[in-house]
């Protein structure tokens, strides 16, 4: 080695250092975008977007409907308005709303119809061909346990009897945690319209939550199932289910 | 590299200080609103999906 390789290599290797510093702190600011900003930004975008369901319902089914109108009697614009819960809506469309008690009082999360990652930036994912609120069979969720708004980041905090309430454009469906499980990614059948009955022919309508676990791992999933317990039409306003939850 | 950057800049150092501030200000812009939402993507270390796959 001569004289004057000498700098040249200590340059070298001071280039590279000052490159390997710049990876480091990329990488750093990358981890703050992904478990700050995202949460930051989805979670306003979805707080906006129940706000916006919430508004759209209030001017389709005012609160106080007509005690003396009879259902059956109801005119056809009005269903127009407030579509059947049996159409499928397009896929990144936000068409309901979870309330939790046990996630706390002020928690709201738009449901999208799908799960592809852009979907569930938007909120809640409907797994696409299952069942629709209400609907005997299994109405299947997706949601982020980190990171997007995260909104289910409390997933593992259920108990059996907790309320998972979903609210329509007309009505409040109330289900009831029944069990969790921990299962590999693959496991499709947790959302079988009978859970963990794949072809079994259903008779309750049942709800499943998918989430990552553990937390910050896409290792395996944990699911968490509940089964209807009442329906309640819109206009009678907030189901009873939605009271707070003790050390909830 | 930092210490070429510094050199080729011109003005006296306040305004080498800004130009890099700006400069920094960029790349995080860029980081955050193209190159870390399509890292993200294709790492899902958050996906909390069950599928065949």
């Amino acid at each position: 080695m001569s004289a004057a390789d000498r700098p040249r290599g200590r340059a070298v290797v001071g280039v590279a250092g000052e490159l390997l510093v710049t990876a480091g702190l990329l990488t750093l600011l990358f981890v703050v975008w992904q478990l700050h900003w995202t949460d930051f930004t989805s979670g306003r975008a979805q707080a906006a977007a129940v706000d916006e369901l919430q508004q759209q319902w209030a001017v389709a089914a005012p609160a106080t409907p007509g005690p003396s109108a009879p259902p059956e009697q109801a005119p056809a614009p009005a269903a127009a308005a407030a579509p059947a819960l049996d159409v499928t809506p397009p896929q990144g469309d936000a068409f309901a709303i979870v309330y939790v008690p046990r996630f706390g009082s002020d928690y709201a999360v738009p449901v999208v119809e799908g799960t592809a990652t852009d979907d569930l930036k938007e909120g809640i994912g409907h797994y696409a061909g299952t069942a629709m609120p209400g609907q005997v069979g299994n109405l299947a969720l997706a949601g982020h346990r980190v990171t997007y708004g995260k909104p289910f980041h409390l997933i593992a905090d259920l108990q059996p009897g907790d309320a998972v309430i979903v609210a329509t454009a007309t009505q409040w469906f109330t289900y009831r945690v029944q069990t969790h499980e921990v299962v590999r990614p693959t496991r499709v059948s947790v959302i079988a319209p009978v859970p963990d009955q794949p072809g079994v022919e259903p008779t309750q309508a049942w709800l499943t939550m998918t989430a990552c676990h553990p937390m910050n791992s896409a290792r395996e999933r944990y699911v968490v199932h509940a089964l209807l317990e009442s329906v309640q039409d819109r206009g009678a306003g907030p189901p009873a289910s939605l009271a707070p939850v003790a050390g909830g | 590299m930092y210490g070429w950057w510094w050199r080729v800049l011109p003005g006296p150092w306040w305004v080498r200080l800004l130009l890099s501030l700006l400069v920094v200000a960029a790349v995080v812009a860029l980081c955050f609103t193209v190159v870390f939402p399509a890292v993200a993507d294709r790492l899902a270390i958050n996906d909390g999906t069950v599928d065949g796959r």
